[in-house]
Parts: C-alpha cells; structure tokens; sequence
C-alpha cells in the first residue's frame, strides 16, 4: 500500500497536515500503528482508539476508526469500558509518557493485572510536550526540562519491567528510528489475546531535543540508533557493554486468562443461571 | 539492482523539512532545498526499500515503482 492509499484509507485527510513539530516522531509512530493494522488486517469498523491528554493523544483525531479522546491519564480507564461493553472491538490505546505513567500511572497497572484485551502504544518521548517541557516519570536522570533547570535527579520508570511485574502479558519496546520493526511489534500486540505494551521510544526536538544537546530530530533518531539494542543481541553483551543502553525487542510474553472472557465466562454466565 | 528506475513523490505542503529522510537515505538519493524541504538528487540509486516513507512524519514522501518495499 502506498502512502498516498495509507493515509487515504486510515486517516481523516481533512484534518491533515498535522499539527506536530517539524521531526516530532508523534507522525512516525501513528504511521507505524496505522500500518500494523493493516498489516493485520483489522476490520476498520470494529476497531476503537483511544487516547488520554497530550500531544501523542491528538493522535486519534487524525485516524479514521471510531475515537475517543479522553480526559488526562484515562485513555485505559475509557478503553477498559469500551472493550468490557463490546469484547468483540479491537480497541488500541495511544498515549504519552506523561498521560500513561504519571497521571494515569493507577490505571496503567490495573489494567495490565487484568490482562484484559488492550493494545496500549506509548509515545515515550521523555517531556510533557504540550505544556511546554516539564518533566515526566520517563525523562532520564540527568536531563534537563522546564522544570529541572539543574538536570533531573528523579529516577525514571523502566516502564515496560513496570507492566510486566503487574501482570501485562506481551511487552515490547521499539523506537521510531526502528521502524519496520515497531509495525511488527504493533501487529504482534494487536494478535495477542490479552494486555499487550509497546513502549516507543520518540524524539521531541523541540522540548526535549533543544534542553539536552539534541541539535536536531536526526541528532535524536542517530541517538536511538546508537543506544538500542535488540533483546538476542543483548543476551551476548556484558553490564559494562550495556552501560546506558536500552533494550529494544519483544521483552516479554506469556499466555494467560484474558479479563473479558473470564467475565463473560465466570460472572455473566452465573448471574443468568446459565451456570452454578 | 534496479530493473526499473523508480519514482519519488515529495508533498511540498505537508513536508516540514525535518531532514530525517535525507539523514538516513542509506543510497542518499535525497537533498535539502535552501528551505530545509526534502528534494530528490539522485533517483537512480533508490532502492525502494521505504525507509524514508516508514519514518516520515508527516507522510509526504512516497516512492513508487514495482516490488514496494514498504508493504512486505
């Protein structure tokens, strides 16, 4: 499929260009989820997208899908509502570091501990973005943002050991930099049946890139590519050669009870007798 | 390589002149205008292998001819 049939079928055109930054990876990453469900071949019509606040969460507003884009931090809250409703919707979550582990941090290990059928993609490009470069439970230590003029001395969450130790059950990480790659974790989340994260590592030059040394997006994506490194490949590699690096890869994946049919299956049943 | 010489579709309107298509070109077929907007230099030397749609922003560059890459 082309670009030019890509966007026709999947985005609202009138509504294009977007609003995004010159070499913000927000395009990138909404191309990639746009191609994986393609790629998937999911049936446009009973497919939901949801987003919370935040520059990633306009991200829905350009996709042609029946959207909703919520209020700050409950883009899973929503989603969790929309899937327990309908099981039979494919419903996909786009959300930002801020939206995902900040304020919507509660949300986001509740729904992973239930494993319910949800294929969250976040947008981590490490800065609040939209409200003018505070900085998130993601920023790295030692960056500068807004409001860390002296470099931040928070430890940042690993986001993805953070879903996987409340119970999600596929877990990736991928870059924008990576990005044949990031459509085939993004298929293989939306074929997974249960809570399935893909963490995406992202540029923001403007706020992020202009604090930290980053001249250019190029700067920012030649930085990813420098710094991540494939799970097998990691395997091989000692602490000391993983030194500031970060793993990029299918993290995790387990089979488990998923929430909706568990539902359906031991309290519907039972509260229509069907069952004792 | 090419038995088929392709085709690059640049919008002008939506491209923001980000540079990321030009930087990771691995044929550098791509240039920058004097306003940063991204140009083709060197079309023989594509390879159609999509990477400069996949990690376009804002979708403004297409390339076609036969055995699309991006679509494998």
């Amino acid at each position: 499929m082309s670009v030019k049939e890509l966007v026709e079928r999947y985005c609202r055109t009138s509504k294009l260009p977007h609003i995004w930054c010159p070499g913000c990876g927000n395009g990138i990453i909404m191309g990639a989820v746009m191609r994986a469900l393609d790629k998937a071949d999911i049936d446009q019509d009973k497919t939901v997208i949801v987003s919370g606040i935040g520059c990633s969460s306009r991200a829905p507003g350009y996709m042609n899908f029946d959207t909703l884009h919520t209020t700050h931090g409950r883009a899973l809250a929503y989603a969790t509502g929309v899937k327990m409703a309908n099981p039979d919707l494919n419903v996909v979550v786009l959300t930002g570091d801020g939206d995902c582990s900040a304020i919507g941090g509660n949300h986001l290990i509740h729904a992973a501990r239930r494993n319910i059928n949800l294929t969250v993609v976040v947008f981590n490009n490490s800065i609040y973005g939209m409200t003018g470069g505070q900085y998130s439970p993601l920023t790295p230590t030692h960056s500068y943002a807004t409001t860390a003029p002296y470099g931040s001395i928070d430890r940042n969450f690993d986001l993805c050991k953070l879903v996987q130790a409340a119970g999600g059950t596929y877990v990736a990480r991928g870059t924008t930099y990576h990005t044949r790659q990031l459509v085939d974790q993004i298929v293989a989340g939306l074929g997974h049946n249960g809570f399935s994260f893909i963490e995406v590592i992202t540029q923001c030059p403007m706020y992020f890139g202009r604090k930290n040394k980053f001249p250019s997006a190029v700067d920012m994506l030649k930085w990813q590519q420098e710094h991540a490194v494939p799970v097998k490949a990691a395997a091989k590699m000692t602490s000391e050669q993983l030194a500031g690096k970060f793993l990029i890869g299918e993290l995790y994946h387990e089979e488990a009870p998923e929430y909706t049919a568990v539902y359906e299956k031991e309290v519907i049943a039972k509260a229509r007798g069907e069952v004792k | 390589m090419n038995s088929e010489v392709a085709h690059i579709d640049i919008n002008e309107k939506w491209c923001k002149g980000c540079g990321i298509c030009i930087a990771f070109c691995p044929a550098k077929v791509l240039v920058a205008r004097e306003d940063g907007k991204a140009a083709v230099a060197n079309i023989e030397a594509c390879t159609r292998c999509g990477l400069c749609e996949l990690r376009c922003p804002d979708y403004a560059i297409s390339v076609g001819g036969k055995q699309h890459a991006s679509t494998n």
